[in-house]
């Protein structure tokens, strides 16, 4: 490093830390980000009924849950849609995104906005359209609606990802490729997705994490054997609100924690790499 | 020519514009390249070299013509199907794989026995002396180190001809002067027909064994360095190739009246270019062609500039209309001063007419 490290103060047009307000605000919106976050965690160890009333410290919510076969089950309904919802939904935008290279501009922009416009539709509105679809073509409500559900509604979020990684790629290694004797196929494997590859699992992992978070679609679609986390606690709550739903919350919470963390630290070793 | 390595016939290529309107990239070009040859294709950007390149290379079709290899046509056959590679002015490297990787994927495509990619690779990297760096990933060398790995890339690959786009105009002075040196030695080691596009006139002088220089789509000149040096066929070549002055001068009954009143005798001009009668026409003449003099001066005029540099002095004269350079050597004459009224000729055979 140079000894001679001038920093030149950095030029805003506003600089809103300035402003009264500023820290205060940015507190309370911390706050109320974190805070019901925390209420869940701790008060997934409260032994008492009540879940809102502290008598002590007990690990028994956890225990309750994992000795639960109802939300086991739920918990096995939703890992399932999830992972064949996320690798579907994956591979449709994969082919989506390659398919729109080809296309004039005029094609691509079109296929892409009516790609992306679910993006923007209230997904109450995709619910009850899905529901009357499934129910005018015969398909019986359950898993693979689930599955066929979730997997559409994901594509849009597999999809944005994946093309802002192929429109940020340059064309001459593909053209370096095709010099060197790479017939589309070869070009295909052993260029194009090894450099979408990163694109390709940000992708599934926002198909991922939105397929086992969906509470509304499943809720319309799911049917009585196929209950999805979710919808299983809208269900606890509604009955009466006990600290198991907190210890759940707690689970789900480290899961996607995790799942972060490891997207982090595989991003890290690829760009050290 | 029949027996040509690489012949191009009458190709033209054409490009749509987004306004609607087609822009003639090549124009019914015509060329003849032969077998180990150090090919040349020189001109300003939007000539045209570059586009002819990437329909030898199969990169772009051409819309008619014909490219020949060894008296067979491959400007119908896929880029990937094609005897020939490519190094790209970007040098195009695969970021996700190594350095050997990298050159290895060509052989991998031909389906080569494994120990024999290996020895190919390992011999094309001691080519571009970058032994030891296989195991690296392009964004861990050099500006040059990922030139030479592009280089041995292609080359690995054996091709009867090598196109080179514009390959060095990324690296800095030094660095580029290594390289064109290197670049000569490998295509004398390998004997593979380099067809090489640069719009950097010096370098195309330096490495070529012969040179076309393009000009809006169309092959103006092909020829030696020399040739094209001492012999352009017209004044953008000459202005092109090196420094030139482009005098306008009076075709008379004496020879040729300069602007400013003096006057070149006919016996004096080179002898294998065209005369007009009578009207006007542009003689090109070379700075350091030029000569002082005391009686039968062409150029008579007051020096309004003198530039040292080095082994030759700079003098702008102004002679009627024209602005004209010559550059004489620094020692043994006895230099004009700013203001002076002075006197220069160009020496015998160095003047040329190049039309109009």
């Amino acid at each position: 490093m140079s000894p001679v490290t001038t920093s030149r103060p950095r030029r805003r047009l506003v600089n809103l830390s300035n402003f009264p307000l500023f820290r205060g605000t940015s507190i309370a919106v911390l706050v109320g980000m974190y805070l019901p976050l925390l209420l869940v965690v701790f008060y997934s160890f409260n032994q008492n009924r009540l879940a809102q009333i502290w008598t002590g410290f007990s690990f028994k919510w956890y225990d309750f849950v994992f000795h639960n076969d109802d939300i086991l089950r739920a918990l096995k309904n939703s890992l399932i849609v999830a992972v064949v919802a996320t690798i579907l939904s994956t591979l449709l935008a994969l082919g989506a995104a390659l398919g729109m290279l080809r296309m004039a501009r005029s094609g691509r922009v079109f296929a892409w906005g009516l790609l992306g416009a679910p993006l923007l539709i209230p997904e109450i509105v995709l619910a009850v359209g899905t529901l009357g679809f499934f129910l005018t073509i015969k398909v019986p409500l359950g898993h693979v609606a689930l599955i066929l559900a979730h997997t559409a509604f994901c594509i849009p979020f597999a999809l944005l990802p994946i093309r802002a990684r192929l429109a940020g790629l340059d064309a001459a290694p593909f053209e370096a490729a095709t010099d060197l004797g790479a017939n589309e196929w070869q070009i295909l494997r052993r260029i194009t997705l090894p450099l979408l590859a990163p694109g390709i699992l940000a992708g599934a992992l926002l198909a991922f994490a939105i397929s086992l978070d969906d509470f509304i679609t499943s809720f319309f679609i799911a049917g009585p054997g196929a209950t999805t986390l979710p919808v299983y606690i809208f269900g606890m709550i509604r009955s009466n609100v006990t600290p198991a739903v907190n210890a759940l919350s707690t689970l789900l919470l480290i899961f996607s924690a995790t799942l972060l963390l490891a997207v982090y630290l595989l991003n890290r070793i690829r760009r050290s790499d | 020519m029949t027996d040509a390595h690489l012949d191009i016939r009458q190709v033209t290529k054409t490009f749509p514009t987004p306004e609607g309107g087609v822009v003639v990239a090549l124009d019914s070009v015509d060329l003849a390249i032969a077998e180990g040859e150090f090919f040349v294709m020189l001109g300003p950007s939007g000539c045209g070299k570059t586009s002819l390149l990437r329909c030898i290379a199969g990169l772009e079709y051409p819309d008619s013509g014909e490219i020949l290899l060894d008296g067979s046509r491959i400007d119908d056959i896929p880029a990937y199907a094609r005897p020939v590679n490519t190094v790209f002015q970007s040098y195009a490297l695969f970021p996700h794989m190594s350095v050997a990787q990298n050159v290895a994927f060509g052989l991998e495509m031909e389906r080569l026995p494994k120990n024999e990619i290996k020895s190919r690779v390992a011999a094309a990297l001691e080519q571009v002396k970058l032994t030891g760096l296989d195991r690296r990933k392009p964004t861990q060398l050099s500006g040059g180190q990922q030139q030479r790995v592009a280089l041995a890339r292609a080359l690995a690959k054996q091709p009867k001809v090598l196109l080179l786009d514009e390959p060095l105009s990324a690296l800095d002075l030094k660095l580029r002067r290594g390289m064109q040196v290197e670049l000569k030695r490998l295509q004398r080691e390998t004997g593979i027909t380099f067809v090489f596009v640069t719009h950097d006139q010096e370098e195309a002088m330096t490495m070529g064994d012969r040179i076309a220089v393009f000009n809006e789509g169309k092959i103006v000149q092909v020829g030696s360095p020399q040739e094209i040096y001492r012999r352009p066929v017209n004044g953008f070549v000459a202005d092109f190739i090196g420094e030139t002055n482009l005098i306008k001068v009076t075709v008379g009954s004496g020879g040729f009246i300069f602007p400013g009143g003096g006057v070149l005798a006919r016996e004096l001009l080179a002898e294998d270019c065209e005369v007009p009668a009578a009207g006007e026409c542009l003689l090109a003449v070379r700075p350091e062609d030029f000569e002082l003099v005391d009686t039968d001066a062409a150029v008579v005029g007051e020096v309004v500039d003198v530039i040292f540099t080095g082994g030759l002095i700079r003098l702008h004269v102004r002679a009627g209309d024209q602005e004209i350079v010559a550059a004489l050597p620094s020692h043994g004459v006895v230099v004009p001063a700013v203001g002076d009224q002075t006197r220069l000729r160009p020496i015998t055979k160095a003047a040329r007419t190049v039309g109009s």
